[in-house]
């Protein structure tokens, strides 16, 4: 067992490793680019800026392209807190309106017109505001995040603008897709239906993957589960050791409940099981919308707080630390209903899809196969199970009800298998037994 | 599922037979020239000749003992073997696998080669039939390591990659493609170790219970149709709309399932909520009786859906 | 798939009969289809054995291949279908309608009506699929020349197919689709797949239920599949023998019974296609009893402009179509599917209000009671008053818009409407929901009649709409970046002209 501290230095030396290789190919700036892909929580966004950031210093001017406008205020934010003296230019659609925390940097400009961005040695936009830019500029270097989840076409539409590019992203979340069915261009190396990152290494296989080694999000508890589960071939380690997170109540429970076992075992130690009877439901499985909003009331009530290396002296779990993830929308409605009747506000609660790239102290998961009497492609999907149960910095809670192993077992996946196609891992179907599997030795019943 | 056309066996026989000719001559070209894997000659074993005596056990012990030979040989020359007879246990017994397999050696690695009859036009086939011919081959991977595994042979010895032979768009002129089965691997590896054994599975049936047609001299079963049906009825069955293109059993399956949503198919039967029979959708979306507490959701849905058709329909709810 | 098409599917099963799932009819019905039936030699891509085409109900017209895996006798098949599949075709492109220019757009000439293909199902249209990819790169001169129809023909099949992938298009429909878009039947949706089941439970014989009927139709005896796939025991029991007799009568020479030979498989061959050729006019009928949805011409003008570039392709002598769509090609044509796609379901539930139910379950719209108008109520926050009225609705449906949201009502497709207040169902009482509009009516001080709901209207609002999405803007094929692999190799120069490989390509 290492000493408190003594994970993080070693984890920490390894990722610094990793970056500086990174950084340090950039600088070689030899052959078409650098894929790196990056675990839950593996310091994506610091590696953007500080790529950003060396290239600019370099001379090379530099765009990145991020999906949404979340992502790229975010690095915005932290590019010119990084650099005061850096001119950013922030490339945004014609309504956007400027958020506070990019408002406070007086050397970010802001504008849907690139001419008024010459000069900038950092541009920022999003991929979809780059692809409708008419002017013919370019650029040497592009810097595109969460590239796993941009697809292929649009790709196509901006890659014509720079000569060399580093891609980052989380190879083991959600694919990005399309509501069209067909398998015309399945096979194709340019199909226009994969992710970004894919049809690059397609056509480049000179490019080097690399991998952020560290994640400093997940606990000790989860990195190995999630680790094992959803990155078989490459793998992480957490960035703490397990003593050096933990999670207390200050209000101790009125008797003992189910729910108030589930949080204390989940507080202990970093998961829980919430298993309700079985039973086969609607999505919007009441009971299971009941227990979601009930264990996040719990954690606030009973006054959960985290001593972590980022609050050595503790910090309480507040409303806004706490998600509740779904696998479909009307099943995030039913629960912020439930939390609205119980007056309680601000807990995030949300699809899978939209809380890619967010972090919290506490997550809850309502499991997508929970009270399913069948299992389909789209509830199997690793990315889906991948993205929910990595939110969390201390501890992550799945509610579902029994059977779920014997559900997998009863509906093997049947998903065509193409030729030429390159394998994706892991198996979905795998994945979920893998974390059930996990999950079993953390089960609490519900009456 | 009424047995297969003639046409379509003869054709597959005749393409399988124009691959294997000559001692796998268009086989080991296809190799050559599209895998660019560099074999200059390769012998040709036939493992179903075993001199006469065909027991399961002595094919496979011959399997066994020139896999494991050439295994160990370290020889660079390529080997086909043809005909092989490899056995897995499944659910606590041996399960002999009798493929039309070729495995060829290079490099001392074993690939597995499958032979199909459906074809790849430009480049593209059936997805689910090139997911059954990958499975199928994970199979073959997953025996043929447990095979050299106890000759202390490791797994790498096989490769994770099969060779899947196909006619190449409208013609019979054969086409290869590498296919990756380690995902594959890694469910059927869950599956077997779920899978429970033979004599648990018997233990839950009814006592008594046999599906015996009592068979005469002659061949023809004494049984009365009435008590074969029977005894099946007493087996729970679970229907599924997919069952028609697998199972000789689907129609009996199906009948029983009348009334039933799974009868309907797993979406329509997501989409009203997973409620079994029939009657009871229609029962609450009338609005007649009260739901039961576990169905208060599903019935104002179905309720709501049944307004909503008959407001535009014209009809009285 | 949604609930209340499954609780269609339910109250079916319960009736012993299909229910509609549309009160309109989404397809454009050609006033003379041609109706196409093929039968395919089990065990290969393509192999035609058969086929019954025609324009007319009474005059079908039979084509057989008496050794079908013979090369000769499949270009053979090939070219007696372009004979009359291709003037079909071609009877359309000269009768022309003259489009005005308007706004950027200059005037242009588009047909005025264009042909459709109807075929018993989705197989029987990759069917068409593959037979246009066996025939569209062949040469009618040098070696392995075939008619020069036949290359034709594959142009045509290979352009109707791949036009049957887009939503909406009507040039070439499975029957089988155009049924169950407007029908639910009881049984599933794989059992749906069968043409003569389908139309068992939609329109039964007299004395029969749909279920009754639907069992009869499984039967291959009395109601043979309708291909392209044969039975297997027809294969077997018949088929195999005839051709077998026909083949032995080649060989030997003797003419007369070459002649028996060949009359007894057409006869076989018919009888395994008449049944279905009967279906597909059967199906045609039941729709035409059905009012054409308001969007349905439309959609087939857009048919009409695609069938009108196709010819002229063909005129200008360029190359048959790719066998592989190119980088730039395939981004091109998703971004069109999913913007037609988009349109058409769209389009669908403004034409048809079961369809818009589907929505209204989803909380995607909702529709009720007007309650309340101010038709003269004026936004006076800018430097000019602007007149926006604001309406209540008053409905049972489940309300899931966020205030602020953007609507569309069927009714006024050209008016916003904004959610200014949602007030949830409660307590026995219908939801509330308070709607701005904008738009669609002039310029005065106050709302015209007509332009707006009034009280007592029954109005309905969507979160969707099928307004015009400009299209995304793709690289030239010669800008094909670098991710992408690069341009691709640049097309032989007009006129085209086949390579040897390509006329050589085998086809046995």
């Amino acid at each position: 067992m290492p000493l408190p501290g003594e994970q993080a230095m070693a984890a920490g030396q390894r990722a610094e490793g990793a970056v500086a290789d990174v950084l340090a190919a950039l600088g070689r700036a030899t052959g078409r680019g650098i894929v790196v892909d990056s675990p839950p929580g593996a310091g994506k966004s610091a590696l953007v800026v500080r790529a950003a950031a060396d290239l600019a210093t370099a001379g090379e001017p530099v765009m990145v392209v991020a999906q949404t406008n979340e992502q790229v205020d975010d690095l915005t934010d932290r590019l010119a807190s990084n650099d005061p003296v850096l001119h950013i230019g922030r490339l945004s659609a014609q309504d956007y309106v400027t958020s506070p925390r990019i408002a406070r940097h007086g050397q970010v400009t802001v504008s849907s017109k690139l001419a008024s961005l010459t000069g900038c040695p950092v541009v920022l936009g999003t991929a979809a505001k780059w692809a409708t830019v008419g002017d013919d500029v370019s650029w040497p270097w592009a810097i595109v995040d969460e590239a796993y989840q941009m697809r292929s076409d649009l790709l196509l539409r901006i890659a014509g603008r720079f000569e060399r590019a580093l891609f980052v992203g989380d190879p083991g979340q959600l694919d990005p897709f399309s509501t069209v069915e067909t398998e015309r261009w399945t096979g194709l190396t340019w199909d226009p239906m994969q992710s970004a990152v894919a049809v690059l290494l397609r056509h480049n296989p000179d490019i080097e993957v690399r991998t952020l080694p560290v994640s400093w999000r997940l606990p000790a508890s989860a990195a190995r589960v999630v680790a094992e589960a959803f990155y078989p071939f490459s793998g992480f380690e957490a960035g703490t050791g397990p003593g050096d997170r933990r999670m207390e109540f200050s209000a101790r429970a009125f008797g003992s409940s189910p729910v108030d076992e589930a949080v204390e075992m989940a507080a202990s130690s970093g998961w829980a099981l919430y298993e309700l009877p079985a039973r086969h439901t609607l999505r919007t499985d009441g009971e299971a919308v009941s227990a979601c909003a009930a264990l996040a009331s719990r954690v606030l009530r009973r006054g959960a707080a985290t001593w972590s290396e980022r609050a050595p002296s503790g910090a309480p779990v507040t409303a806004d630390r706490i998600a509740i993830g779904t696998a479909h929308r009307d099943q995030a409605r039913a629960i912020r209903s439930a939390l609205g009747a119980m007056g309680l506000e601000g807990v995030a609660v949300d699809t899978a899809n939209r809380l890619q790239g967010r972090e919290f102290d506490v997550t809850i998961v309502l499991h997508p196969l929970s009270g399913r009497r069948d299992a389909t492609a789209f509830h199997l999907e690793a990315g889906r199970l991948c993205v929910l149960t990595s939110r969390h910095r201390h501890a992550c809670i799945v509610v579902a009800r029994t059977g779920i192993p014997e559900l997998l077992d009863a509906h093997p996946s049947t998903e065509p298998v193409h030729i030429n196609v390159p394998a994706k891992f892991p198996d979905g179907w795998e994945a979920n037994h893998a974390v059930m599997a996990h999950l079993a030795q953390w089960r609490v019943r519900a009456l | 599922m009424a047995g297969q056309s003639q046409f379509a066996i003869t054709r597959g026989n005749a393409f399988e037979a124009q691959v294997k000719a000559n001692g796998c001559a268009e086989l080991l070209t296809l190799l050559r020239e599209h895998l660019s894997l560099p074999i200059r000659e390769a012998s040709y074993d036939n493992l179903d000749e075993v001199g006469g005596n065909t027991s399961r056990e002595v094919r496979h012990a011959r399997t066994r003992r020139l896999l494991a030979r050439a295994a160990q040989s370290g020889d660079d020359a390529g080997t086909l073997f043809d005909h092989p007879l490899l056995c897995l246990r499944v659910g606590g017994r041996p399960a002999y696998l009798e493929p039309d397999l070729i495995a060829f050696q290079l490099s001392g690695r074993f690939h597995v080669t499958e032979i199909k009859s459906f074809s790849v036009i430009d480049g593209q086939a059936d997805g689910d039939k090139v997911a059954a011919a990958v499975i199928q081959s994970a199979v073959y991977v997953l025996a043929m390591r447990d095979l050299l595994a106890e000759m202390g042979i490791g797994p790498e010895s096989v490769a994770d990659q099969v060779v899947l032979v196909c006619p190449e768009n409208f013609s019979n002129r054969p086409s290869a493609a590498l296919l990756d089965v380690r995902k594959q691997m890694t469910v059927l590896r869950r599956q077997l170790s779920r899978l429970r054994r033979i004599d648990s599975l018997v233990d839950v049936l009814p006592p008594g219970l046999t599906f015996d047609l009592e068979l005469d001299r002659a061949g023809v079963p004494r049984r009365l149709p009435a008590a074969v049906a029977g005894a099946v009825r007493s087996v729970d069955a679970r229907y599924a709309p997919e069952c028609l293109a697998n199972c000789e059993m689907c129609f009996f399956c199906r009948d029983e399932a009348a009334g039933t949503t799974s009868a309907l198919g797993r979406a329509t039967r997501d989409d009203l909520g997973g409620i079994e029979h029939v009657a009871t959708v229609l029962h609450l979306a009338r609005g007649a009786g009260q739901p039961a507490d576990d169905q208060a959701e599903v019935a104002q849905l179905l309720r709501t859906a049944a307004r909503l058709r008959a407001e535009c329909l014209g009809e009285a709810v | 798939m949604s609930t209340l098409v499954s609780l269609a599917r339910a109250q079916a099963v319960d009736v012993g009969r299909a229910q509609p799932v549309a009160t309109v009819r989404h397809v454009h019905l050609s006033g003379r289809p041609m109706m196409f039936v093929p039968l395919a030699l089990a065990g290969e891509a393509c192999a035609p054995l058969a086929a019954m085409v025609g324009d007319h109900p009474r005059a079908p017209q039979l084509l057989v291949v008496t050794q079908p895996r013979n090369r000769t006798q499949r270009f053979g098949f090939a070219a007696e279908l372009a004979d009359i599949v291709v003037p079909y075709i071609e009877g359309y492109l000269g009768d022309v309608e003259i489009l005005p220019g308007s706004g950027r757009r200059e005037p242009r000439t588009r047909c005025a009506d264009a042909p459709q293909i109807l075929m018993p199902n989705r197989a029987g249209v990759s069917f068409a699929r593959l037979l246009g990819r066996s025939t569209r790169f062949r040469r009618a001169e040098g070696d392995y020349a075939v008619p020069a129809t036949v290359p034709v023909l594959g142009r045509w099949l290979t352009f109707l197919a791949e036009r049957a992938e887009y939503p909406g298009s009507c040039l070439m429909l499975a029957a089988t689709d155009m049924l169950t878009m407007h029908w639910a039947t009881g049984q599933s949706p794989v059992e749906d797949l069968n043409l003569a089941a389908l139309l068992g439970w939609i329109d039964p014989p007299d004395g029969r239920t749909g279920p009754e009927a639907a069992l009869a139709a499984e039967d291959p005896v009395r109601w043979p599949p309708a291909g392209p796939a044969t039975d297997p025991t027809f294969d077997n029991e018949v088929l195999a023998r005839l051709i077998a007799a026909g083949n032995q009568a080649a060989a030997s020479g003797d003419d007369r019974a070459e002649r028996r030979a060949r009359v007894a498989l057409e006869q076989a061959l018919a009888s395994q296609l008449a049944p279905t050729w009967r279906l597909l006019w059967r199906a045609a009928d039941l729709l035409r009893g059905l009012p054409p949805g308001g969007h349905v011409a439309a959609r087939w003008d857009a048919d009409k402009d695609a069938v009108t570039w196709h010819a002229g392709q063909l005129r200008d002598g360029g190359p048959p179509q790719p066998r592989r769509d190119s980088a730039v090609t395939a981004a091109r044509r998703l971004a069109r599917l999913e913007r037609v796609q988009a349109a058409c379901a769209a389009q669908r539930a403004f034409d048809d209000p079961l369809v818009m139910a589907e929505h209204r379950l989803t909380g995607e719209a909702f529709a009720g009671e007007v309650v309340a108008v101010e038709p003269g109520r004026l936004d006076t926050s800018g430097r000019r008053a602007k007149l926006r009225p604001r309406v209540t609705v008053r409905t049972w449906d489940p309300v899931l818009v966020d205030e602020g949201a953007a609507l569309i009502s069927p009714a006024r497709p050209r008016q916003d409407a904004r959610v200014v207040s949602v007030a949830n169902a409660a307590d026995g009482q219908p939801a509330q929901v308070v709607l701005e509009l904008a738009g669609g009516m002039g310029h005065g001080r106050t709302a015209p009649a007509g332009t707006i709901p009034e009280v007592g209207d029954f109005d309905c609002y969507a979160t969707f709409s099928d307004g015009y999405q400009p299209p995304p803007a793709f690289p030239e094929l010669e800008q094909t970046p670098w991710t992408h692999g690069g341009p691709p190799v640049p097309y032989q120069p007009v006129p085209y002209q086949p390579t040897d490989e390509e006329a050589q390509e085998e086809w046995s």
